[in-house]
């Protein structure tokens, strides 16, 4: 049977607390102190990076995918396809079946109940949702929102969750919309959303779906509702009469809500927690609902993430004030100076040339001397070897690294700076001049273990392009220093 | 190796502009300024020029990527002119182009220039670079300082120094530039510093601040080279010549393959073994008088003195606190004031390090002259220090003393 074969999940490392957020509005925090916070996309993150990090959480080496989702309303693409950029940067093989999803804050669910019912032949599907959260400064949405991303594989082997019930209603409820050409929300009043949507188009949907399944709400063990109002999940729950232990986690004031990405987060979330026999049930809110029932099976437990959502909170980096926040989400049009002027045209015939190293890292193993090397070149860099034509492809995406050069440098044009880099020695072979993300100040040093990851390299504002590259960041937060 | 070009070229005449921000100047008015002194110096007429090369390494800035720019700006005679470029060490290259060309035959007499226009950018620093092509794709976005302040990170672990002490160090190198160069009209920043404002300043690429940096300046340089032969006939006496041109280039072994620990520069000690051969060196630290080598930062001269086997390895930075590079010490280095204080106009600078020796030798250095120079070593560095080009070059009096 077809089910969940695995899941992750990764939520980026800044964090924005509301007393921030509070603090910077004009009318300020009156004093008072408010707690919670919110995740943040660094300057270099986006939809697509978040998305790369949650797969690469969720895959493991006996996945052998034929299709990949990514469900998001805030991909950067509207037409290259932002599930292929993904694809490629997991080295996924080409012989693959992707799609975009997006639309509807229940893009994530949709996509999840669409690959469970496809069918998997010969081998899996990753569903992905990531969301990339950005409202106007001080809009009340601001502090609620979060950014992150979840991933599932779907597959018919060694499955952890069968899908018992999904039901679907697609109503044209506008309780906010972004147009295609608009970069945030519009929303209506919270109380008809609440008492004419919400509670109204989900209950029936709930309902059915337990009814499919052959079971009632006190039988559920893990409850995941929507909340796009605050209170109106719990006013749910309580009206479909769910046992409150079964409330899902809702990481309003850790992560805040990921949109089309937040019930897969929960859900990665439950099923790390999960045990065999267990019931979860899954709904989303968007212009209609999604509503899954999902049941674990014994092999539960036998996959785990690489750090899933508790992993990836653990790895927090408070943001230091507001005004950077608005810097980073673009919010504020800030000088740059002249240093960022220069044009970042990118030659798209050279992309493509290189899309496995620029998209995958990839570079090379030389099949003589078995050196490795960034990039693949024609003759081996070693040069008791200088073999031509050598090497095969080698993947360094996962392969730990270590600092052998660094500096801070304050002069070179960083949105964040000063921007840290130097060169990594990949445990096995193979060197990189790379920049590093996420470093503290005093955090790197000759040693440090670094761990590569997907980011924006260059945004080209003259053409709306943005440009991936791998960077170095401290391993497990910033206390990847070698003692 | 090959037998070398050791004292089949002599130095004709040099010339050197004022380096500095030459608001006023263009491209042209620079390579004017220089080659007329040079001209000057070698008392012969620009028809008797059998070719040139010109060093530039930024084309952006009016001299475009070919040799007219030079012979325009000289007019001269329709005779072959060929653009150099090779990162920083672009101005050691057209030297070498020149004096090859007069050591194999095929010209009397030959002309290296370089120059370079930098301050029409807005902004201090080096131009940005467009970002379209691969290298760009994956290299790390890094400025020149920045790449150069990985040795001090490197150098620092491996021999264990002290944090503080490795950048009071790094502060002596810039403050003995600054009392060099404060003696030379044609430097750029001629102000002397203390170590305190060298240690509390700002910084740029940690842990280098700025005055751990070169400045960053307009300027050119030249050399009209011939043979021994048609410079005694010329009437000229007292020759300096060339014992040793030697470049070495990385070939991505340092930042791809292994063993090079980012403390040092691998081709700088293939380039001065090269050169110590070719000119029949065999105690540097005690054969050489002079050293101007590719001060871009503190921490690159620093390390530098060990590539050259000028210092032990490890002990370069006490060598620099003892005095050893000093004026008045055991062997002067950047005696002139250095990429310190004269700038780094990119295509300039080899000819500048070559034309400080050239005065030295001849003993026409003024204020700064040091007593009795014999050899003198040039070393020019271009790229970072995981991937560089590196010339090293020895001039000294033909068959004079030294050896």
């Amino acid at each position: 049977m077809i089910g969940i074969t695995g899941f992750g999940a990764y939520v980026p490392r800044l964090r924005l607390t509301r007393q921030q957020i509070a603090d910077g509005q004009p009318g300020g925090a009156r004093g008072k102190t408010i707690a919670g916070e919110r995740a943040i996309c660094n300057w270099d993150e986006d939809a697509i990076t978040l998305a790369v990090e949650a797969a690469r959480d969720c895959l493991q080496e006996r996945n052998c995918l034929t299709g990949i989702t990514l469900a998001s309303t805030t991909a950067p693409f509207a037409d290259r396809q932002n599930a292929g950029i993904v694809a490629a940067a997991l080295d996924l093989d080409e012989d693959l079946q992707s799609m975009d999803v997006g639309g509807a804050q229940r893009a994530g669910t949709t996509a999840l109940i669409t690959a469970l019912r496809s069918g998997c032949e010969g081998g899996e599907r990753l569903v992905v949702a990531s969301e990339h959260r950005v409202t106007r400064a001080g809009a009340p949405h601001e502090v609620r929102f979060g950014d992150g991303a979840a991933a599932l594989s779907i597959g018919a082997t060694d499955v952890i969750a069968e899908l018992r019930a999904a039901e679907t209603r697609t109503v044209d409820f506008v309780d906010h919309f972004r147009a295609a050409d608009a970069a945030q929300d519009y929303y209506w009043e919270e109380r008809w959303i609440r008492d004419e949507g919400v509670m109204k188009i989900v209950p029936p949907v709930v309902e059915a779906a337990l009814a499919q399944a052959d079971m009632a709400a006190g039988d559920i063990d893990h409850v995941i509702l929507p909340s796009p109002v605050p209170g109106v999940g719990a006013r749910l729950a309580a009206q479909l009469e769910f046992q409150e232990a079964a409330l899902a986690e809702t990481f309003d004031k850790t992560i805040g809500d990921t949109g089309a990405a937040h019930p897969l987060l929960r859900l990665a979330a439950v099923l790390s927690r999960a045990r065999a026999g267990e019931k979860i049930l899954l709904a989303a809110f968007g212009q209609g609902t999604d509503v899954l029932i999902l049941e674990t099976t014994a092999a539960i437990g036998t996959r785990q993430p690489r750090l899933g959502v508790t992993g990836a909170l653990a790895q927090r980096r408070p943001i230091s004030d507001y005004a950077k926040y608005l810097s980073f989400a673009g919010l504020i049009d800030r000088e740059l100076g002249m240093r960022a002027e220069g044009d970042n045209k990118t030659a798209l015939t050279q992309l493509y040339r290189r899309r496995d190293l620029i998209l995958g890292l990839v570079g090379g193993e030389c099949e003589k001397c078995g050196t490795r090397q960034l990039p693949r070149s024609r003759y081996c860099v070693n040069p008791k070897c200088n073999a031509l034509d050598t090497q095969k492809p080698f993947a360094f995406a996962d392969v730990p690294a270590r600092v052998l050069t660094w500096s801070a440098d304050h002069l070179s044009f960083t949105p964040d700076p000063p921007s840290y880099y130097g060169l990594i020695a990949f445990e096995g072979g193979g060197r990189m001049f790379a920049n590093f993300a996420e470093v503290d100040a005093g955090a790197v040093d000759v040693g440090s273990v670094m761990r590569m990851a997907f980011r924006v390299k260059e945004h080209d504002r003259k053409r709306n392009f943005r440009r991936y590259f791998w960077k170095a960041v401290p391993d497990g937060g910033s206390q990847g220093k070698e003692q | 190796m090959a037998r070398g070009i050791k004292d089949k070229v002599v130095i004709l005449g040099m010339g050197c502009s004022k380096f500095g921000e030459r608001w006023d100047c263009d491209a042209e008015d620079l390579m004017v300024e220089a080659y007329s002194e040079c001209i000057a110096d070698a008392g012969i007429a620009t028809a008797q020029i059998d070719a040139a090369w010109l060093a530039t390494a930024k084309e952006e800035l009016h001299s475009g990527k070919g040799g007219l720019p030079l012979s325009f700006a000289l007019r001269l005679p329709n005779i072959p002119v060929t653009r150099v470029e090779n990162f920083c060490a672009s101005g050691s290259e057209a030297l070498r182009g020149a004096a090859y060309a007069v050591a194999s035959g095929a010209c009397d007499i030959a002309l290296a220039l370089g120059v370079e226009k930098l301050k029409d950018t807005g902004y201090g620093g080096l131009p940005e670079a467009s970002r379209g092509v691969l290298n760009m794709m994956w290299w790390a976005n890094y400025s020149a300082p920045g790449a150069f302040a990985q040795l001090a990170s490197a150098y620092r672990v491996k021999h264990g120094i002290d944090t503080d002490e490795l950048k009071r160090a790094m502060a002596h190198v810039s403050v003995k530039s600054h009392e060099n160069g404060a003696l030379n009209e044609k430097a750029h920043l001629r102000n002397r510093i203390t170590e305190e404002r060298v240690i509390n300043a700002n910084m740029i690429a940690e842990p280098l601040g700025v005055f751990d940096c070169c400045g960053v300046s307009d300027g050119a340089a030249c050399a009209i080279v011939t043979t021994p032969e048609i410079a005694k006939s010329l009437g000229k006496t007292d020759l300096v010549s060339i014992k040793a041109m030697q470049l070495s280039v990385s070939n991505g072994t340092e930042s791809g393959f292994s063993d090079w620990d980012g403390s040092h520069f691998h081709t700088a000690r293939i380039a001065s073994r090269r050169a110590y051969e070719e000119a029949g060196v065999s105690d540097p630290r005690r054969q050489i008088s002079l050293a101007e080598v590719h001060d871009c930062f503190s921490i690159t001269e620093l390390v530098t003195m060990e590539d050259l086997f000028l210092s032990e390895e490890g002990k370069a930075w006490r060598d620099v606190l003892d005095g050893f590079y000093d004026a008045d010490g055991g062997l002067p280095c950047q005696i002139d004031g250095g990429l310190k204080c004269f700038g780094h106009p990119i295509g300039a600078s080899g000819l500048r390090m070559i034309y400080e020796m050239y005065l030295q030798l001849h003993g026409r250095a003024g204020a700064r002259q040091v007593k009795d120079p014999s050899l003198g070593l040039t070393h020019n560095l271009g790229g970072a220090p995981h991937q560089n080009v590196c010339s090293v070059a020895i001039v000294g009096h033909l068959l004079g003393p030294g050896y």
